[in-house]
């Protein structure tokens, strides 16, 4: 990986970062009802991204990825727009409860809230282009939890069957809200349920951005090559709660989060880049500076939006 | 004109659409090699490859799954679900996923999808291959449910929901298949959904029904004719949405309406269009609504009493036609 892209990687976690705390100011001001944030998972969301054609390429988000769809392409401002409900808002136009992405012009797929139906739809956009021969590939994102739903199965099978160019991406942060991994599954690595579908199951640790960046860009090159599916499981942790009406303190010790804490992927990649040379401490200034401008722009001109209008209600049910 | 089956008008509008547009694929269990269990899709495998016709895992959560993301980057999908009674695994994909695309994506995404699946009974299928599931979509806003009664308008009825962009469900009464035949134009035609037919003109009572029991309707017309007795029969021909112009026009024409569906009575079709008729021409009413429709047991017993117990018959029409009629 070149210094560029991992200056390029660690600008987007630290963005997400960023815009994922403000969010979390907003909520506690009142102006935003429920957030749903990214923290924690920023190295498997951005460095899985930039292993693909960012907006060519399809993914099928799943309400933890902030930090994917800021990589993808979103704005700041969608992205504020979107978790203000404004008429604006280019996910949903403020219908939809926030961290629920889609884009068409990005190629981000619109998600509902019932967990790995997006494994299913990532597929058949994977038989689309297989059968178009548009040359791309769609990755489904989703936690470890989903992976106790039939849609999980029945999508990694069909896909495997059928060899599609697929990418299934599981961030395991152990928990599905207040649920256990061990009382999600009997087994200790979500990877190792790709061998019932015939497919390659790749661990990889998801703080770490540069190796989820090879990994994912392994599995998209096999899936070009129409050798089918893989799934990936990049381990990692959320360091807030599921949602911001949520209190983790009820299902996991202050220790726990504390030590995971250590293995920060913002802190641990921008200690990397500067130990190696690649982050000076003017570019890291400028860089933060930079972010907190977009983050203050954003939230101003999401502020400042209009809400949606009532008379649109009964619109787009249907084709108009 | 070519006289033709229900099914075989069926396959024939497949074959023609799949002519007409590269992007249409089917695929559902058994839809490929066997073209279907009841052969609805058979040759069309042969006929535009294993690619556009393919025989997928048995599991109906994805196959209606994988054909929205397959319509949302640019196919037309067509999956089947063997029998109606299948399709709940893929209810949260077609009410949460499906239907609601559209209106929570704020008209930046769509589904255009053709959801195939046979319903009904009288074929000795028993409580798990003969259900009518009409009434569970009917009240899905963001869905459209068509239910062909005849073989005229299954093909031009599928023609129109192969052409929306929206997702519509197109359920195939079983028992019509190879029981209904009629004439069916070679050329290609499209009947508008959410357009009821009046199939038979009368003076005395209406009936509004759909799918087999349009004719068993038009059958009973026949008899009580002979009585003296003129019955006008409205094809609804849509359950979603409801023509409610036909139903209206209808009602006030004749002044008395049987409403007949397989489907049970509790929630049913019936139950939405007699709230229209007393919301809106009540007081053109000369006798109170009358609902003649599948009882209210989880779905149809296999031993042929309890059976033919369950199943409206032409002779039943008539009879609650009869009695309404002398109101």
């Amino acid at each position: 990986m070149t210094p560029e892209l991992m200056k390029e990687i660690y600008y987007y976690m630290a963005l997400s970062r960023a815009v994922d705390d403000r969010m979390w100011i907003l909520n506690r001001q009142g102006k935003a009802p429920v957030v749903y944030s990214s923290n924690g998972h920023e190295a498997a969301q951005v460095g899985s991204a930039f292993a693909l054609r960012r907006g060519e390429d399809w993914i099928a988000p799943y309400y933890r990825d902030l930090a994917l769809v800021l990589a993808w392409g979103m704005t700041p401002r969608e992205v504020m727009l979107h978790v203000l409900a404004r008429a604006a808002d280019p996910n949903s136009g403020g219908r939809q409860m926030p961290a629920h992405w889609g884009m068409r012009r990005l190629h981000i797929l619109s998600g509902g809230s019932v967990v790995a139906t997006q494994n299913a739809h990532a597929t058949g956009i994977a038989l689309a282009s297989k059968m178009l021969k548009d040359g791309r590939v769609a990755v489904a994102y989703f936690g470890e939890g989903s992976t106790s739903q039939g849609e999980f199965h029945e999508a990694l099978n069909f896909a495997a069957v059928w060899k599609l160019p697929v990418v299934f991406f599981n961030e395991n942060n152990g928990y599905a809200i207040s649920v256990p991994q061990r009382k999600q599954m009997a087994v200790v690595d979500v990877a190792a349920k790709a061998a019932g579908y015939g497919i390659p199951g790749v661990i990889v640790d998801g703080n770490d951005p540069v190796k989820v960046w090879e990994v994912t860009r392994a599995a998209a090159e096999r899936a070009r090559r129409g050798e089918g599916p893989t799934l990936i499981e990049a381990k990692t942790y959320r360091f807030v709660p599921h949602s911001s009406d949520d209190d983790d303190r009820a299902y996991r010790s202050r220790e726990e989060v504390m030590e995971w804490k250590k293995r920060d992927p913002l802190v641990t990649f921008e200690q990397r880049l500067e130990a190696e040379g690649i982050l000076s401490a003017e570019e890291k200034a400028a860089m933060a500076k930079q972010i907190r401008d977009l983050v203050n722009d954003a939230t101003d001109y999401a502020e400042k939006a209009a809400l949606p209008d009532p008379a649109t209600l009964e619109r787009y049910v249907y084709a108009e | 004109m070519a006289v033709m089956t229900y099914l075989e008008a069926i396959r024939a509008g497949l074959r023609q659409e799949m002519q007409r547009d590269p992007r249409i694929v089917i695929w559902g269990e058994d839809v490929g090699v066997r073209g279907g269990v009841f052969r609805v899709t058979e040759g069309l495998q042969q006929e535009f490859g294993e690619d556009r016709v393919i025989d997928s895992p048995l599991a109906e959560g994805a196959i209606v799954g994988v054909a929205i993301g397959a319509a949302i980057n640019g196919l037309r999908p067509i999956p089947e679900i063997q029998f109606g009674d299948f399709i709940f695994p893929a209810m949260n994909q077609i009410v949460e996923e499906a239907a609601r695309m559209r209106y929570r994506s704020n008209n930046d995404f769509h589904v255009p999808l053709v959801i195939r699946a046979p319903i009904g009974g009288g074929i000795h299928g028993a409580l798990y291959h003969s259900q009518s599931v009409e009434a569970f979509f009917a009240h899905v806003p963001g869905l459209k449910v068509v239910v062909p009664g005849t073989p005229y308008d299954a093909k031009g009825l599928l023609a129109a929901a192969i052409a929306d962009e929206d997702p519509v469900l197109f359920f195939e009464h079983k028992a019509a298949y190879r029981s209904l035949r009629g004439e069916v134009p070679e050329e290609r035609y499209l009947i508008p959904i959410g357009k009821a037919d009046v199939k038979r003109e009368g003076q005395d009572l209406s009936i509004i029904t759909y799918s087999l029991m349009v004719s068993y309707a038009l059958r009973a017309a026949e008899a009580l004719a002979q009585e003296g007795i003129s019955v006008e029969v409205l094809d609804l021909r849509t359950v979603r949405p409801l023509d409610r112009q036909a139903i209206l026009e209808t009602a006030k024409k004749t002044g008395k309406v049987l409403i007949v569906h397989e489907d049970n009575k509790t929630g049913g079709i019936g139950a939405e269009v007699s709230a229209i008729l007393a919301e809106e021409v009540l007081f053109y009413l000369d006798a109170p609504i009358r609902r003649l429709c599948g009882p209210d047991v989880p779905a149809m017993p296999y031993s042929p009493p309890l059976e033919h117990a369950f199943m409206i018959t032409p002779e039943k029409i008539a009879q609650a036609a009869r009695e309404l009629a002398r109101f």
